[in-house]
C-alpha cells in the first residue's frame, strides 16, 4: 500500500504546511479563513485564472520531473533554476535571432533548451561521476554561473529598446504563446508548454518504470554498490541522469521564458528551481505525483498576489507554506508513524 | 601591483568572515555526523534579525545596539537549526531535504517578515562597525598593512572563535565525542556516549555561528538586509570540503574564496581588474570553486557518518 | 546457593515480527569461562546486548552477585562491571588506541583538556600486565585485526571489568592468534575476572569453556559440563538434529585451467600492496579453496578478478582470453559469477523487489528485455523459478522486497542467481556467513553441485572449517600472495595456520 502511504503523508504535509500560513497569517492580524479563500479564489475563481495556475503548473511540472528524476537515482541536484536560466537564455537567442514560421521555431527553441539544460545538468554529473564532487555544491555554483552569465549577456546581445534589466520581447512567431489556447482561457498566459510537460511526465514515467535505463538509474539510486557489482556502468549512469534531469529542467526554462513571459529579467533567480525540489518531494518523486503537486503549487503561486491585493498579507507566505510543506514532507518518517500505527491497531481489530 | 593588493586585503579579510563563521558551523555539524547544507537559510535568519534588533534599538542604545543585534542574530541561528536537527536527529529525515526545507523556509519567511514591518523587504540600517587601525601592529611592515588596518572588531571576534574552536574540538572530551559520534557513532554509543544530545550540539552550534555570519555580513560591509546572501552558505560548505573539515584548513579555504570573491566586488574602482569582462571576475568564485573541489576530490574524506542517519534501536 | 556472579532470568525480549529472546535463564559462576553456544540468529548477541544495556528486555531481571541491578545503558553497565567485546569492533579508526578506550571515560587535566597522556601510561601498564601487547600511540586504521581486538579488551580492563563478554571473537583471528586469546582468557581468569564467551564453534568450547548454555530459537536447550559433552551432542543440542560436518564428496579429477592469475599486483583503498605478485590457477571440476586471515588481500583479489578493482599489474586470464582490464559486465558475460562477501551492500538491491534482483545482471539480455523495455513477464517466470529451485522463502514471493527476506533466503536467492548464470567459473566468498545450519549445509551442497558438473569454484572463506571441507585443493593466501597450495586431506589444520601465520611476521606472539 505504497501509494496510500505516500498520499497520506503528502496530504499531512500540506495540512501542516496550510496551518503554519494561518499561523503567519494570524500573527500578523489577518482573518486566515479570508486569506486562504482569497489565495485558492485567485487560482481559481474563473477561467483566466485557472489557465494562469496551468501555466505556473506548467513551469513547476518539469521543474519538478527535472528533480525527481535525480532524486530517483540518489542525487541532490538543486541546479534546476541555473538550468532554467540556460534553457531559457538559449530559446530566448534563438526566438531573436532566427526567423522562421511557428511551426519551424518551437521545435527548434524547445531542442535549444533542451541541450542547453542538458549540458548544464551534465557538468555537475561529470563532476560527480569522475570526480566525486558533491553533486549539491557544484549544482549552485553552477546556479550562480548561470545567473551571471545572463546577467552579462541579455544586456550585451539581447536588451530591450528601453530597459537594460530585461531582453527583448520575443516575437509572436517565437513564443509559445498560441491565439487558440490564449482565447480558451481568456487571456490567460496558458501556452503550449503545457502540453510538453503532460508528455514529458508520461515520457520520464514509461522511462523509469518500463525501461531498461530506468531500473540502472533506479538500482543506482538504491545501492550504487550493488548497481555496480551488477556490471552497471555507475558513473556514467549519474552523468546520464543529471544530464536528463537538466534537459527537463532546461524546457521548463523555455515554457516560462518564451511561454508564460515574453522575456528575461536578468538579476533574478527562478524560484520555479527550487519550488521543483517541494513538488518532487511532495509528488514522492513519481511523475503522477509531480504533476498534482505541480497544480497545486500553481494554485498557490497564482492565487498570492490575488490575496496580497485583497488582503495585505504579503504574497511570501506562498513561498512560506511551500516551504514549510517541503520541511514536513521531508520528515515524513513521523507520518510513517503514524500510518503504521494506525494501520496496525486496525490489523489488530481484524 | 603591491599598492592594489594592499588595498583589497582588508576587504578581502572583510568578506572572508562570515564565510569563517558559517564554515565552522558546518564543521561542528558535520562532524558530528550531521550535513547541514541550511547554512545558507541560517544566515539569511542571522541577517534579518540582526537587522531588525540594530533598528528597533539604535535610537536607545547607539553603539550597544549593534552587539545586541550580533547576540540577536546568533540565537535566531541557533533556534531555527532546531528545525533541522528535529528532522535530520529524531525523525531520520534525509539531512540534505531537510536542509534544503530550513533555506527556502528562511528565506520565504524573513521578507515575509521583512515585508510587513518595511513594506518593500528590505531592512536597511544606518549604523554599523567602523573599520580601524589596529594600533603599535597597524606599523610593522608588509604585515601591518596587510592585516591590521581597516580591520573590524568582528574579525578579531571570529578569529578568537576559530581558536576556541580547535580547542574544544581537539582538547576536550566534548570535542572527542564529537569528533567519535561523526565517525562511528555505534562505538560513542557503545562507549555511553549520548549520540542524539552531541549531534543536537553540532547542529545548534552550526546555526548559532551561521547566524552570527549572517549578522557580521550586515554590521560590516553589507549595512541592509534584502532577502539573501548570494550563495555564501554554499560556499561556505565548499570551503568546508575543500578545508578538509579541519578549522585551519577552513581558514585558509575562507580566506581564498574571500578573495576570489572581492576581486569582483572592487574591480570596478581597481584599473587592472577594471578590464576584465564582468562576468568572468562574478563568476569566479564559483569556477574557481568548483575547480578546487574536483582538484582535491582524490584526498578528501568527509567523517565517515555524516550524512547518514543514526538508529540506536539498530544497536 | 552456587556463587554466581551474574544470573539473568526469565528474559524475553521481542524484535518487530520475531521472538530473538524467549524465557531465558543463563548463570555465571565466578572465575568460570561460560559458553553460549548457538547457530547464528538463535539469540545470543541479544541476550548479550541486554546484559551490556545496548537493549533493553521486555521482561525479566538481572542479578549481580545476587544483587538485583537494572542496566539501562553502556556506561551502567561499564559501572557495574561488565565489558564487552563486541563481534563487530567498536573503534574509530582514525583515532589512537588511547583516545578509543578513554572515550566516554575522559581522564581530565585542569578540568577541562582530556589528559591523554596519563590514560597512555595506565593503558600501557594493563597492556603489560595482562601480555596484551598493544601501543597506546597506534592508530587504530594502522594495526592488524588481532590487535584492534586486544584494544576491545583493553576498553575493558580500563574499566575495571569484572565480567567480560567476548562476542564470536575468534571470527577474525588466525589458528596461533586463537591460541594467543585462549591464554589472555586463561590470564584473565587468574587474575579473578569471569568470561561468557558467545560462539558457534564448538571446537573452541571444547578447547576452553568450562560449562556451555544452548540456545535455540530463543530459548535455552540446556546447560552442560563441556569435559563431560562431545561436539556431537552439543551440536545435537544447537540445531535440534543430528549435524553431519562433512559434505558428501566424490574423488574428482579436475581438467583444464579455466583461470590463470599471473604476477598480480593490487593495490587497497589506503594505496597499501594489498595483493603482491599473486599467481594462482583453477581447474574445471574443483573446489579451489582461499584460506587466509582477513585483510590479507583476499577482498582485493577477489575485487580485481571481478573487476571491481583496477589491477596495477599482472595479468587475469579466463578460458585463454585476457581479462585483466575488462568491464564488470564483459566479464559476467564471458562466464564469472560472484557470490559477494557482503549480501546486502554488494549482492541485493535491498529497496527492489525479489524479481528485480534476481535479473540484476542480465536484465539487459532478451528475453528480460527487447529493444530497451523490460518484459516483466519473462522476469517474473524466470524469479518464480529460481526461487522454487533454490528454496527461496518469501512472503510475497517474486514480488517481495529484498528486504524483507531473511537472511538465509537472502544468500540462497543470491546463490541461486550466480548459478543459473551457468558460469564457468563461480567465486564464492564467505558464502555462508550468518547462516543457520540448514542453509549452511544447502549453499554447500549446490557448490559441490557446481564442481561435479565439472566447473570451477573459487572459495574463498574465513573459516577453516569450510575451507577443509570443502576444497579439493586449498591455497593459501598471506601478505597478498599465495603461501603455498596444499592436498586437504594430507594437511593438517595447524600447519595450514602456521602458513596463514606467515603473515604475522614482525608481530611478537
Amino acid at each position: 500500500m505504497k501509494g496510500f502511504k505516500d498520499l497520506f503523508t503528502a496530504l499531512a504535509a500540506v495540512f501542516l504546511g496550510l496551518a503554519a500560513g494561518a499561523i503567519l497569517m494570524l500573527a500578523i492580524g489577518s482573518n486566515p479563513l479570508e486569506g486562504f479563500a482569497y489565495l485558492f479564489r485567485g487560482g481559481l475563481m474563473n477561467v483566466e485564472r485557472i489557465g494562469n495556475t496551468l501555466a505556473t503548473a506548467t513551469t513547476l511540472t518539469l521543474t519538478g520531473l527535472a528533480m525527481a528524476f535525480a532524486f530517483r537515482t540518489g542525487l541532490f541536484s538543486i541546479g534546476a533554476s541555473g538550468q532554467m536560466l540556460v534553457g531559457g537564455l538559449a530559446a530566448t537567442a534563438l526566438g531573436l535571432g532566427l526567423h522562421l514560421p511557428k511551426a519551424a521555431m518551437l521545435p527548434l527553441m524547445l531542442l535549444a533548451a533542451t541541450a542547453a539544460g542538458a549540458a548544464w545538468g551534465f557538468v555537475p554529473g561529470y563532476l560527480k561521476a569522475r570526480f566525486n564532487v558533491h553533486e549539491v555544491v557544484s549544482t549552485i555554483m553552477l546556479n550562480w554561473i548561470a545567473y551571471w552569465t545572463v546577467y552579462y549577456a541579455v544586456p550585451a546581445y539581447f536588451k530591450a529598446e528601453y530597459l537594460e534589466t530585461e531582453s527583448a520581447r520575443i516575437p509572436e512567431y517565437a513564443s509559445l504563446k498560441v491565439a487558440w489556447l490564449t482565447r480558451l482561457s481568456q487571456g490567460s498566459f496558458l501556452n503550449l508548454g503545457i502540453f510538453v510537460a503532460l508528455a514529458c511526465a508520461v515520457l520520464v514515467a514509461i522511462v523509469l518504470n518500463r525501461t531498461t535505463l530506468g531500473f540502472e538509474l533506479k538500482a543506482v539510486g538504491f545501492n550504487r554498490h550493488a548497481a555496480e557489482f551488477a556490471g552497471i556502468d555507475v558513473p556514467r549512469k549519474m552523468a546520464l541522469s543529471l544530464g536528463i534531469s537538466g534537459a527537463l529542467a532546461g524546457l521548463a526554462g523555455a515554457t516560462f521564458y518564451v511561454g508564460y513571459a515574453v522575456n528575461m529579467q536578468i538579476g533574478v533567480l527562478p524560484s520555479q528551481g527550487m519550488d521543483g525540489v517541494a513538488v518532487a518531494l511532495l509528488g514522492a518523486n513519481s511523475p503522477l505525483g509531480v504533476v498534482l503537486s505541480a497544480l497545486f503549487f500553481g494554485i498557490l503561486h497564482s492565487g498570492k498576489g490575488f490575496m496580497n491585493a485583497m488582503t495585505k498579507i504579503p504574497p511570501e507566505i506562498g513561498d512560506t507554506i511551500i516551504a514549510v510543506i517541503i520541511y514536513f514532507a521531508a520528515t515524513s518518517v513521523l507520518f510513517t508513524r503514524v500510518w503504521d500505527a494506525i494501520t496496525a491497531r486496525k490489523r489488530r481489530k481484524a | 601591483m603591491w599598492d592594489m593588493v594592499a588595498r583589497i586585503f582588508p576587504y578581502a579579510v572583510a568578506y572572508s568572515m562570515p564565510l569563517l563563521a558559517a564554515s565552522l558551523g558546518g564543521l561542528f555539524s558535520e562532524r558530528s555526523g550531521v550535513v547541514n547544507i541550511g547554512l545558507e537559510g541560517l544566515m539569511v535568519v542571522g541577517n534579518f534579525v540582526c537587522a531588525v534588533t540594530i533598528s528597533k534599538l539604535q535610537p536607545s542604545l547607539g553603539q550597544g545596539a549593534i552587539w545586541i543585534g550580533l547576540a540577536a542574530a546568533a540565537l535566531s541561528g541557533l533556534a531555527f537549526s532546531l528545525l533541522h536537527a528535529v528532522a535530520s536527529i529524531n525523525l531520520s529525515a534525509n539531512q540534505v531535504i531537510s536542509g534544503t526545507a530550513i533555506n527556502m523556509v528562511s528565506t520565504a519567511l524573513t521578507v515575509f517578515l521583512a515585508r510587513t514591518i518595511t513594506g518593500s523587504g528590505n531592512v536597511h540600517i544606518t549604523l554599523g562597525f567602523v573599520p580601524f587601525d589596529v594600533p603599535v601592529l597597524s606599523g610593522i611592515p608588509i604585515l601591518g598593512p596587510l592585516l591590521f588596518t581597516k580591520t573590524y572588531v568582528t574579525t578579531w571576534l571570529l578569529l578568537a572563535i576559530l581558536l576556541l574552536s580547535w580547542f574544544v574540538l581537539y582538547k576536550t572530551p566534548f570535542g572527542l565525542r564529537l569528533r567519535a559520534c561523526g565517525e562511528h557513532p555505534q562505538t560513542a554509543d557503545a562507549a555511553g556516549v549520548n549520540v542524539y544530545r552531541i549531534r543536537y550540539a553540532g547542529v545548534l552550534i552550526s546555526g548559532a555561528l551561521a547566524g552570527l555570519a549572517g549578522g557580521t555580513i550586515l554590521v560590516t560591509f553589507s549595512g541592509e538586509f534584502n532577502g539573501t546572501v548570494a550563495g555564501l552558505g554554499f560556499l561556505a560548505l565548499a570551503a568546508l570540503i575543500f578545508g578538509k573539515w579541519k578549522p585551519l584548513g577552513i581558514l585558509g579555504a575562507t580566506f581564498f574564496f574571500g578573495f576570489a570573491a572581492t576581486l569582483a566586488n572592487v574591480s570596478q574602482v581597481v584599473p587592472l581588474l577594471a578590464r576584465i569582462p564582468g562576468i568572468v571576475l562574478k563568476a569566479f568564485p564559483y569556477v574557481v570553486t568548483l575547480l578546487a573541489l574536483v582538484a582535491f576530490s582524490k584526498t578528501t574524506q568527509g567523517p565517515r557518518a555524516a550524512g547518514e542517519i543514526y538508529d540506536a534501536g539498530k544497536r | 546457593m552456587d556463587d554466581y556472579i551474574v544470573e539473568m532470568l526469565n528474559i524475553t525480549k521481542r524484535f518487530p515480527g520475531i521472538l530473538a529472546n524467549d524465557d531465558i535463564s543463563i548463570q555465571l559462576r565466578k572465575g568460570e569461562i561460560l559458553a553460549l553456544l548457538g547457530e547464528n540468529g538463535a539469540g545470543k548477541s541479544t541476550l548479550m546486548s541486554i546484559l551490556f544495556g545496548l537493549y533493553k528486555a521486555d521482561s525479566g531481571s538481572i542479578r549481580l552477585k545476587g544483587r538485583e541491578v537494572h542496566i539501562p545503558n553502556p556506561n551502567v553497565a561499564n559501572e557495574l562491571g561488565i565489558g564487552m567485546v563486541h563481534q563487530h569492533f567498536k573503534l574509530v579508526h582514525n583515532f589512537t588506541v588511547t583516545e578509543n578506550i578513554v572515550l566516554g571515560l575522559e581522564p581530565r587535566k585542569a578540568g577541562i583538556v582530556v589528559d591523554l597522556k596519563r590514560a597512555a601510561e595506565r593503558i600501557a601498564r594493563l597492556s603489560e600486565t595482562y601480555g596484551l601487547n598493544v601501543d597506546p600511540w597506534a592508530r587504530i586504521e594502522d594495526i592488524t585485526v588481532g590487535m584492534q581486538q586486544r584494544v576491545e579488551i583493553l576498553k575493558m580492563l580500563y574499566r575495571d571489568a569484572e565480567v567480560l563478554i567476548f562476542d564470536e571473537p575468534t571470527a577474525v583471528l588466525t589458528p596461533q592468534e586463537i591460541v594467543d586469546l585462549m591464554a589472555i582468557m586463561r590470564n584473565l581468569l587468574g587474575e579473578g575476572k569471569s568470561i561468557i564467551l558467545i560462539t558457534h564453534k564448538l571446537k573452541e568450547i571444547k578447547a576452553i569453556a568450562d560449562r556451555c548454555t544452548v540456545i535455540r530459537r530463543g530459548k535455552v536447550i540446556g546447560t552442560v559440563q563441556v569435559s563431560e559433552t562431545d561436539e556431537a551432542r552439543m551440536a545435537e543440542m544447537m540445531v535440534g538434529r543430528a549435524v553431519s560436518f562433512s559434505v558428501e564428496k566424490a574423488p574428482r579429477e579436475p581438467g583444464g585451467v579455466v583461470l590463470d592469475i599471473e604476477g598480480l599486483n593490487v593495490l587497497s583503498a589506503r594505496k597499501t600492496h594489498a595483493v603482491a605478485d599473486l599467481s594462482l590457477q583453477v581447474r574445471y571440476g574443483e573446489i579451489l579453496g582461499l584460506a587466509g586471515v582477513d585483510g590479507n588481500g583476499q577482498t582485493e583479489l577477489v575485487e580485481a578478478l571481478t573487476g571491481l578493482r583496477k589491477a596495477q599489474s599482472g595479468s587475469i586470464r579466463l578460458k585463454g582470453a585476457d581479462i585483466t582490464n575488462a568491464p564488470v559486465r564483459a566479464r559476467i558475460r564471458s562466464g564469472i559469477a560472484h557470490i559477494p562477501e557482503d549480501r546486502q551492500r554488494r549482492g541485493l538491491v535491498l529497496d527492489y523487489s525479489m524479481e528485480d534482483n534476481l535479473v540484476l545482471e542480465i536484465y539487459g539480455l532478451p528475453p528480460y528485455s527487447r529493444r530497451g523495455f523490460l518484459d516483466r513477464k519473462a522476469i517474473r517466470a524466470h524469479a518464480d523459478k529460481l526461487m522454487g529451485d533454490f528454496d527461496v522463502r518469501a512472503g510475497e514471493g517474486s514480488l517481495a522486497a529484498a528486504r524483507s527476506l531473511s537472511g538465509g533466503n537472502q544468500q540462497k536467492a543470491i546463490v541461486g542467481r550466480e548459478i543459473d548464470h551457468d558460469p564457468d567459473l563461480l567465486v564464492a566468498v564467505q558464502p555462508t556467513r550468518g547462516l543457520d545450519v540448514g542453509s549452511i549445509e544447502y549453499i554447500h551442497k549446490r557448490l559441490v553441485e557446481q564442481r561435479d558438473r565439472g566447473k570451477a569454484v573459487l572459495l574463498v572463506s574465513l573459516e577453516l572449517d569450510e575451507i577443509m571441507d570443502l576444497s579439493d585443493r586449498i591455497a593459501v593466501i598471506s601478505h597478498g600472495s599465495i603461501a603455498g597450495v596444499l592436498d586437504p586431506k594430507s594437511v593438517t589444520e595447524s600447519e595450514i595456520g602456521l602458513m596463514m601465520a606467515g603473515s604475522r611476521k614482525g608481530e611478537a606472539q
